[in-house]
């Protein structure tokens, strides 16, 4: 089933000349997919062209793939992965019908846990093109995803943050300097995940085995990664490199992966590899995987369909090596591809919904850089909106300032801002350490004490007062 | 260096506006107002990382939110500052060696503000019509090419590229290669791919563009060079070498100049450039086995 769809407004006729078109055109406005020439001519193409993806079947995405079967291993996963009996449910649903089924009471929890396995990231896409944000926010909030490495991430009520303590010369002190700020702000239960400026293997082991001893001698229920190539990752556990999680950055099509310079059989390989060390205590969930919208138009291999959908793809490879954590770096690209804090706070809803009904447990980079027109306002806006929406976590870095990557993010501070206003708590297993070490007080609410916690003033003390 | 010094406010625990600190016993946080300090704060010996910011509640205090504030409003002028083309020539001209090499040549990429620039990096790759025109009249055939592209800090080029070319050709007049250097270009809203385009124009061997980085918070005035041996239009970043990160504050003048010399010579030698150059300027990494222990983990030998 292919061909072009008509749609007749007033005394005008759109053609959309096939479903990869339809698609693109009823994207949101952004300006990646301007500058890929895919995006509606006008406002109302865009509109017009959502009303005709509305009626778009669900099944027609079975069997109009927008990226070839025999072309792509990500498409290859996705068809092969998909299950009719899932499906079924929604089966004879057109996209708008599938929106309304959504947002309606009978889709629960557990009946869009059932759903997952029946849904394809292009169906997830297309949906979520004529979705508004509420929509996004209120259907995200309904998906339960749970991982578990050392602590549980993901439940009801939590909500958990990765520090970020990147250095420009990865000097040990200075990432430790950042990490035990994050710890006495209540950061960490994500992951303690570390950027290197220096991406070599011999780097990346030297790193996982800082952190593995700081882990260790604050038995701090969390788990680390070095934020290096899969391949390397790889070597480094083949040297004996304490390696708790392996990161890949993704992408929804093959030649995105391959532009990043590896293959669906190395994350497999990778996998295994950690799951060999058995370093999980509560689960073995040993994937961190980061997208966003954008990396397959930069790469030159978005197959002409839209960043959005690029992007959906990513998680459906993410979801096939059950992630601990999935996170879209939504402001970091750039603004050729999300140009303000309008685009980027969309975009970051868009992806988040999508690795929510796709099962995957989402977070999100809530970012920008000093050359998008956005600023701390609107970081604001959109951490909050991802909090109502249950996003599972997001970076805490001191300052929101990444002195490595030259980029701003969210930081501890912000992360207890939403604690305070939506009541989220860290991981269980991490919030009763955070008790136990006294930095939270007991009882209800996000108070910290004021002083150094006698579990870190030794360590502290023994800093010399000079330089 | 201390943040707050850089921005040129006062330090840590105030005192100097009238407030007071008072310190509390051992394992107590000093108070300021309402704010909780950080005892923490002083390890900012380690890194430029915004640590130790203290808190209002568990938000930012004043100071660190104004602060902050400044520090990006800084960033974003330094991406939308027009490059002041006639003070930069100026500049160009007074500098002794750089005056030698000819009077630049200004051109400008086919975008035609900054926001399309913002939008379109395709357009900032290529020169417009004018400027294919004016690149007529100088050639580098056999070569050396110049560039000076503003990208995304005209302040990175205004503060840096002078000091950075007159380190290079220095170092150039005392170990350089049997090759001319020609006048150097200007090209405003540019992108690093302009070097393809203005080399293969003026039949370079190499081209070394100059550009501003994308600033960040604590640097806003990053001056980067892109490398290209051969270049031609339609090169991709594999065929580029970069060395970032070079102001003040960051990577020297004069070891930038050492590097890029040293790529220059390297590249000669195997007559390319990009991945298959490896920079082995920079010194090697740690070994493998090497242990080091923060002061996280470090004086507790005993367990």
């Amino acid at each position: 089933m292919t061909g072009a769809f008509r749609n007749v407004v007033g005394d005008k006729t759109y053609r959309f000349d096939d479903l990869r078109t339809l698609m693109a055109k009823a994207t949101p406005a952004r300006s990646g997919d301007r500058l890929a020439g895919l995006s509606a001519e006008n406002a109302e193409e865009r509109a017009v062209a959502q009303i005709t993806l509305a009626d778009v079947p669900l099944k027609r995405f079975l069997e109009d793939l927008l990226i070839p079967y025999e072309d792509d291993e990500v498409t290859r996963l996705i068809v092969d992965g998909h299950d009719p009996d899932a499906f079924a449910p929604v089966a004879s649903k057109t996209v708008g019908e599938f929106r309304e089924w959504l947002l309606s009471d009978a889709a629960d929890e557990a009946a869009l846990a059932r759903l997952r396995p029946g849904l394809t990231p292009e169906m997830v896409a297309a949906v979520s093109k004529i979705m508004r944000n509420q929509d996004l926010i209120l259907v995200a909030r309904k998906c339960r995803v749970v991982t578990k490495f050392r602590n549980t991430i993901g439940l009801e009520g939590r909500f958990s943050t990765r520090i970020q303590p990147n250095h420009p010369t990865d000097d040990v002190n200075g990432i430790a300097a950042s990490i035990l700020d994050g710890l006495l702000y209540g950061a960490g239960d994500a992951v303690i995940g570390i950027n290197p400026a220096t991406d070599n293997v011999q780097q990346a082991g030297r790193l996982s085995r800082m952190m593995a001893e700081i882990i260790d001698r604050y038995e701090i229920p969390t788990q680390s990664c070095v934020l290096t190539h899969v391949t390397n990752t790889l070597e480094c556990i083949e040297a004996g490199a304490p390696v708790d999680l392996v990161f890949q950055s993704v992408g929804g099509t093959e030649a995105t992966n391959s532009s990043f310079g590896f293959t669906l059989a190395d994350l497999a390989e990778a996998r295994d590899a950690a799951l060999s060390l058995k370093r999980g205590t509560v689960g073995d969930n040993v994937m961190y995987f980061e997208t966003g919208q954008g990396s397959s138009l930069s790469a030159e291999a978005h197959h002409g369909v839209d960043q959005q959908t690029c992007e959906a793809r990513a998680y459906a490879v993410a979801r096939h090596f059950d992630p601990l954590l999935v996170n879209t770096v939504v402001g970091f690209i750039g603004p050729e591809y999300l140009f303000d804090g309008h685009q980027i706070i969309r975009a970051g809803l868009e992806d988040h919904f999508c690795g929510k009904l796709l099962g995957v447990p989402m977070g999100c980079d809530v970012c920008y850089t000093n050359h998008a027109e956005a600023d701390q306002n609107d970081m604001d806006n959109l951490m909050t909106l991802l909090g109502a929406a249950g996003c599972t976590f997001m970076m805490g870095i001191p300052g929101s300032d990444d002195i490595m990557l030259n980029y701003q993010t969210t930081s501890f501070h912000d992360a207890l801002y939403l604690r305070k206003i939506l009541g989220l708590k860290p991981a269980p297993e991490f919030d009763d350490w955070l008790r136990r070490m006294a930095i939270f007080r007991s009882g209800s609410g996000f108070s910290l004490f004021e002083g150094l916690p006698d579990g870190f003033s030794r360590s502290l003390e023994a800093v010399p007062e000079e330089a | 260096m201390d943040q707050e010094g850089k921005n040129g406010a006062g330090k840590n625990g105030a005192g100097e506006d009238g407030t007071i600190t008072v310190r509390a016993a051992s394992g107590e946080a000093a108070r300021t107002g309402s704010v909780v300090e950080n005892p923490w704060r002083r390890l900012r010996r380690f890194t430029d990382a915004r640590i130790g910011l203290g808190r209002a509640g568990t938000s930012l205090p004043t100071r660190e939110h104004l602060e902050f504030q400044l520090a990006h409003a800084r960033a974003r002028d330094a991406v939308h500052l027009p490059l002041d083309i006639d003070r930069l020539t100026a500049a160009m001209a007074k500098a002794p060696r750089i005056g030698e090499l000819g009077d630049p040549v200004r051109l400008r990429s086919a975008v035609a503000d900054r926001s399309e620039y913002l939008r379109r990096p395709d357009l900032g790759e290529r020169l417009d019509e004018a400027s294919k025109t004016a690149l007529g009249t100088i050639s580098a055939e056999g070569g050396i090419a110049i560039v000076i592209a503003d990208g995304l800090s005209s302040f990175a080029i205004q503060e840096n590229a002078v000091p950075f070319l007159s380190a290079f050709l220095d170092l150039w007049d005392r170990e350089g290669l049997d090759l001319a250097i020609a006048p150097p270009v200007v090209v405003e809203q540019a992108r690093v791919a302009i070097g393809d385009a203005v080399g293969e124009a003026l039949k370079a061997k190499a081209s070394i563009v100059l550009i501003g980085e994308r600033p960040g918070l604590s640097s806003p005035d990053s001056l980067g060079i892109y490398f290209t041996w051969a270049p031609a239009s339609g090169l991709t970043d594999s065929r580029r070498n970069c060395i970032s990160n070079i102001r003040p504050a960051g990577l020297s003048f004069e070891e930038a100049a050492r590097r890029t010399l040293y790529l220059l010579k390297e590249a000669a030698k195997i007559e390319t450039s990009g991945v298959k150059l490896k920079d082995r300027s920079v010194a090697p990494e740690i070994g493998s086995d090497e242990r080091e222990q923060s002061f996280l983990t470090g004086g507790r030998s005993d367990e």
